[in-house]
Order: C-alpha cells, then structure tokens, then sequence
C-alpha cells in the first residue's frame, strides 16, 4: 500500500485529502503514478491531465517525474506553494 | 536552529531574545516579518487561511536553514510561520538569523525567505468580496530564489 496526499485546490477538485492505494503493478515512479490517477477519469482527468502544474512529493521530499515509487511510501500531489 | 509551525502570533523581539542569548560570538541579527496586506491581484482582501503539509513543511525549512549555514557564517537561525485564519495586518513568518557581521546576516535572511516562499509546502486561500479563491503562486517568487544559485556566497 501507498498513501497519497493531496492538498489545497487538488484537495477541493478531487474532494479527498488522503487514500491509501495498492500500489498498481504498472506503476515504478511519479510519472506512472499521474498516469495512473489520470485515468480515473471526472474531476481526477481533469486535475492531473489539465494546465494547471501539480507537484509531488516522495515521503515528504520534493519529487519528480522520475521519482521511485516504492511500497509503503508517502505521496503527496499539490499546487505550487504560496506560503511567506 | 528552530523551526516552528503555529496558529498562535509571535513576537519578534522575543524571539530576537532568544536566538542570540548569552553567545558573544553573535554580532549581527536580521530579521525579516511578512504581514498579510489587504489588497492582492487588485481586490481586496477581507482575510486569508493557510494550509500546510504537516512534517513536510517543517523538514523542508530546516533543508533550507542548513542549505544556509553551508553559504554564509550562520550562528543560529529561528523561522516560525502561522497557518490557519488570518487578517490583514496580521504578521505571517517570521525569519532571524544570527551571524558575526552583517552582511551574512542579511543574505542567508533574504535566502531563507525566498527559498520558503518557493520550497516549502504552504498555500494561501483569501477572501475578497467575490468569495474565496486559492492564491496563484507567482513567477517573480520563482525568480527571486532562482537567482541565488547564479550567486556564490558573499560575506562581509
């Protein structure tokens, strides 16, 4: 299992703040992962295959596409940040 | 170093206090407070309500202090941030840092900011007379932190 996060305006589009999901055989990294929610279709096509940039994290660690994903591990998808 | 995440106000001079208490070594202080303003994009701003990723948001400013120490003669450094429901005028982050001389002071308080405003994992939600809307992150705050790594680092 994996848990994933999401925060802020993907939180509200996708009404979630956090699932634990069986992690899908297809998918090794964060690109799979965004492929994966993609496909859900409704509000999570429209989050994660729209304009808007959504960044991710590894165990709470900045991640990129090319990121592992590894069972276990903490994901989390959000908005760039606007905290100060 | 100190790291704090709250809903609760701070004082700065406290906290000023505090950082540089007893250590004769400290011969700079900067600091730096970001207060909430009541006009953004245009509109006014009735209030705004921050949210954080929990753990998350805490490692990634301490990244950005030790990042800082590793640059410029950093003796000690605090950055507390509020989360939750606040209003215009209210204060928002604050930032110390406390070096020998002044001119590291100044630089690793301005770094740590604009690292936090791009690094760290924070997002405003404000109020203005059409309802609610999540706040836009913003290109020159991209620029502002981008601009340190073309920089090596500059005492004195």
């Amino acid at each position: 299992m994996i848990t994933i996060l999401y925060f802020a305006r993907l939180r509200e589009a996708l009404g979630t703040g956090r699932e634990e999901l069986a992690l899908p055989a297809s998918v090794a990294n964060i690109a799979g992962l965004r492929a994966a929610l993609v496909s859900r279709g409704g509000a999570w096509t429209e989050a994660f295959g729209g304009p808007r940039r959504i960044r991710a994290a590894v165990n709470q660690q900045m991640a990129d596409d090319a990121a592992a994903v590894h069972d276990g591990d903490e994901i989390a998808f959000f908005p760039p940040v606007t905290g100060g | 170093m100190a790291v704090r995440i709250q809903t609760a106000d701070f004082d700065a001079g406290v906290e000023m206090a505090a950082l540089r208490r007893g250590n004769a070594a400290v011969g700079a202080v900067a600091s730096f407070v970001g207060i909430v303003r009541d006009v953004n994009e245009g509109d006014r701003v009735s209030e705004m309500t921050l949210e954080h990723y929990p753990g998350m948001t805490e490692k990634s400013i301490e990244a950005i202090i030790t990042q800082a120490r590793g640059r410029w003669d950093v003796i000690d450094a605090v950055v507390v941030h509020r989360v939750g429901t606040l209003k215009p005028t209210d204060q928002i982050v604050l930032v110390i840092v406390a070096s020998g001389h002044r001119g590291d002071a100044f630089a690793a308080c301005e770094f740590i900011m604009d690292y936090l405003k791009t690094q760290a994992p924070f997002w405003k939600k404000e109020r203005t007379g059409e309802g609610t809307r999540w706040v836009d992150a913003r290109a020159a705050d991209d620029a502002a932190a981008e601009r340190w790594k073309a920089q090596g680092s500059s005492s004195d």
